[in-house]
């Protein structure tokens, strides 16, 4: 066990090396995002490289959501830059984002609860016969592929998926995420609803995920999931980035002060430097 | 969990009564229960009546005219059954049917002959103003479709508003007077004795549709082999395939026992210099030219709701609005095409009333819209936005319509036919929701 992690941190650091010599897969600089008279992100800038995984903690309101749904087209940007590849790109809705490769997972899963296991890993996306007609028989068949791979378990594709467990709505949120081949993964809470098991199962597919080059930005509230499966750590705190840290360089204890103070460990705040 | 899935697996012991093996035959056959359910409650109104009426209301004469009546407003539902799965509502198709039934009216009696100069020797007048009667319900659709899906305000809002206006601009169109006197072949597509399609005719669309169930079974059950999916076991195909041609073909033979009025086919027998054999010619009129664009307006409506990515569309929206955004959809785009399509359904229906009347009056289509949303419903259509058929919603119809004339033919009045059909409305609303509760 020891070996292994060795290794994958060895091999994550070479990475890193050499990523950082490349151009990243997904650049945000100094992205605002405001609504209802909340500036709810502030200047933020953030990458991702090819094979990372880069986690996003904070609290509630500390702008995680936000500065993803702007990547993923949920709610644009005011301003800033996003570069996909090094190319400056405008995202302006969710079509915008898959163009790039740019795959969400949301907390809430974002699921038609009337609707089948295939017609939502297809929504938006349908497979059609030369006529133009959904091919159902298709999906159904696509769907089962995905799922093999990721809940062998999963049997009911054709019950509305409002019937399902958690799990298995996690599943197909999941599977609609990875069908499409994305470059780019974004998951808001993938685990927040998942027994222990399936939780396992999760971690499982973010490290095949990250072995296969994808860029995954994880949102967790779960500082020990995010120190488990991040390279690297960005902590945000009332809308802004208080910093981006290489897993292994610092402390759970130093990610949540910074967490919960809004500084860097060391570093004083606003009461400190006012009692000096 | 697993315990409880086991546990539903295991052979039913208790269960071998008659009705749970006809719940599993009912099962394998995979028949949508709810459609099922209400092509059962229909046939025992019918049946219901029949018994208090002596006998006398399931006669084909009645029940030709039991479901030309129910025409217009079946095809108005089904494209409501779109606009409520989407959490809209439509307000305005029973104003919007009563404008474009003026339209026609002037068109055949007044624009087409002065302003184009298509007098009624030219022989497609009925297409052109059908034509441009249905521009004017896309129109009129497109515009309150924009209003709500661009302009995001609320349809209940907008559709009031049309209700109110459209209604108004009728009275403008013709200063306030009926217009009478249409194409002649306009008026064959609101029945009656001449606008049927025939015996041989009706025939052959029984044929066709048995001939279309047996390729779509068969199409089905080859996709799915295709793909290695669990297929249904062949005594289920059969039997739906048998029952389903039996009950086309029942309702091809039901309306060719409804024959032409003496008078014409004494007129017909001479005109084809056929002797008229004593007690008169009988001459099978078969299906009417509504029922049959009833039929087809069904196909076409189910076929987009289930076949096409907009129906899909409309669906996922319903069902939750923002996975739809997210999903990459263009939900605003898929709103205002149900409106579109509401305003192309309210021109084939106001085709049928005009050409039921021979003339179009102030009040067609008044308080249409209650009745289409309650055809809606009670065919299974949710306000809650991603749950209707369209096959359910013409059967709703069906269902009032019967109740309407069931109550007529026993001598009840209007307004105790309106009391009945309140409480009915409300009653199926009630035990399918009960249903589904108990369901999930």
């Amino acid at each position: 066990m020891d070996d292994t992690t060795l290794e994958r941190s060895g091999a994550s650091a070479t990475a890193s090396a050499m990523s950082a010599a490349t151009v990243p897969l997904v650049e945000m600089r100094n992205i605002n995002v405001s609504f209802g008279g909340v500036h709810a992100v502030r200047d933020a800038s953030i990458d991702l490289h090819r094979g990372e995984v880069v986690g996003l903690v904070g609290h509630n309101g500390a702008g995680k959501t936000t500065l993803m749904r702007a990547l993923s087209g949920a709610h644009p940007a005011d301003t800033g830059e996003i570069l996909i590849e090094g190319r400056p790109v405008t995202i302006r809705n969710p079509r915008d984002a898959k163009q790039y490769g740019i795959e969400t997972i949301y907390q809430n899963l974002a699921l038609a609860d009337n609707l089948d296991a295939p017609a939502n890993v297809f929504l938006g996306r349908e497979l059609t016969t030369l006529f133009g007609e959904l091919d159902d028989s298709a999906m159904e068949s696509e769907t089962r592929k995905v799922m093999q791979r990721l809940n062998p378990n999963f049997t009911r594709f054709k019950q509305p998926v409002v019937s399902l467990s958690g799990g298995q709505r996690q599943s197909v949120a999941i599977a609609r995420a990875v069908y499409f081949n994305a470059k780019i993964l974004i998951m808001d809470e993938p685990t927040a609803a998942l027994g222990p098991a399936e939780t396992a199962q999760v971690h499982a597919l973010i490290r095949q995920l990250k072995e296969e080059g994808i860029g995954i930005f994880l949102i967790s509230h779960d500082i020990h999931d995010v120190f488990d499966l991040s390279d690297r750590i960005s902590v945000m705190y009332q809308g802004r980035i208080v910093e981006t840290v290489e897993r292994g360089t610092v402390t759970t204890d130093d990610i949540l002060t910074m967490i919960i103070a809004g500084r860097r460990p060391g570093e004083l705040g606003p009461e400190e430097l006012a009692a000096q | 969990m697993t315990h409880l899935a086991d546990a539903a697996k295991a052979p039913p012991t208790a269960e071998q009564s008659p009705l749970a093996s006809l719940r599993r035959l009912v099962a394998a056959t995979e028949i949508d229960l709810r459609l099922f359910g209400m092509l059962v409650a229909l046939a025992v109104i019918l049946l219901a009546f029949n018994v208090l009426s002596g006998g006398k209301f399931l006669r084909p004469v009645n029940m030709v005219t039991l479901a030309v009546q129910a025409t217009t407003v079946a095809i108005l539902a089904t494209g409501m059954v779109l606009v409520i799965v989407s959490r809209n509502i439509d307000l305005s198709v029973g104003s919007l049917t009563g404008f474009v039934a003026m339209s026609y009216a002037l068109l055949m009696t007044d624009w087409l002959p002065r302003v184009v100069g298509l007098g009624p020797d030219f022989p497609f007048r009925w297409a052109v103003a059908l034509a441009i009667g249905i521009a004017i319900g896309a129109g009129f659709g497109a515009l309150q479709g924009f209003i709500i899906a661009y302009g995001r305000v609320p349809s209940f809002v907008v559709t009031l508003g049309g209700l109110l206006s459209i209604r108004g601009a009728v009275w403008y169109l013709s200063n306030g007077a009926a217009v009478t006197g249409l194409d002649p072949t306009f008026q064959l597509l609101g029945g009656g004795p001449r606008g049927s399609i025939g015996g041989e005719l009706t025939w052959l669309v029984g044929i066709a549709a048995c001939l279309g169930l047996v390729f779509l079974l068969v199409n089905g059950r080859r996709q799915r082999r295709r793909f290695g999916f669990p297929v249904r076991p062949m005594w289920a195909e059969v039997l739906i395939a048998v029952v389903g041609c039996l009950i086309v073909l029942g309702l091809a033979a039901f309306a060719n026992m409804n024959y032409l009025p003496p008078a014409l086919a004494s007129e017909y027998a001479r005109q084809h210099g056929i002797p008229e054999p004593p007690g008169g010619l009988l001459i099978p009129m078969g299906l009417p030219y509504p029922i049959v664009i009833l039929i087809g307006v069904t196909i076409v409506m189910t076929w987009i709701a289930r076949r096409r990515r907009f129906g899909r569309y409309v669906y996922a929206y319903g069902g939750n609005p923002e996975a739809a955004e997210l999903g990459g959809i263009n939900t605003r785009w898929t709103i205002m095409k149900t409106f579109i399509l509401m305003g192309i359904l309210a021109s084939l229906a106001a085709a049928v009333a005009v050409g039921r009347l021979n003339a179009a009056t102030l009040d067609v289509g008044e308080s249409y819209e209650l009745y289409v949303i309650a055809a809606a419903v009670v065919g299974g259509t949710s306000f809650a936005g991603g749950i209707g058929t369209i096959p359910g919603a013409v059967l709703g119809a069906f269902v009032m319509q019967s109740l309407a004339y069931g109550l007529a033919f026993l001598g009840v009045n209007s307004p105790g036919q309106n009391v009945a059909a309140g409480i009915v409305l409300v009653l199926a609303v009630a035990f399918d929701s009960w249903n589904r509760r108990r369901g999930t």
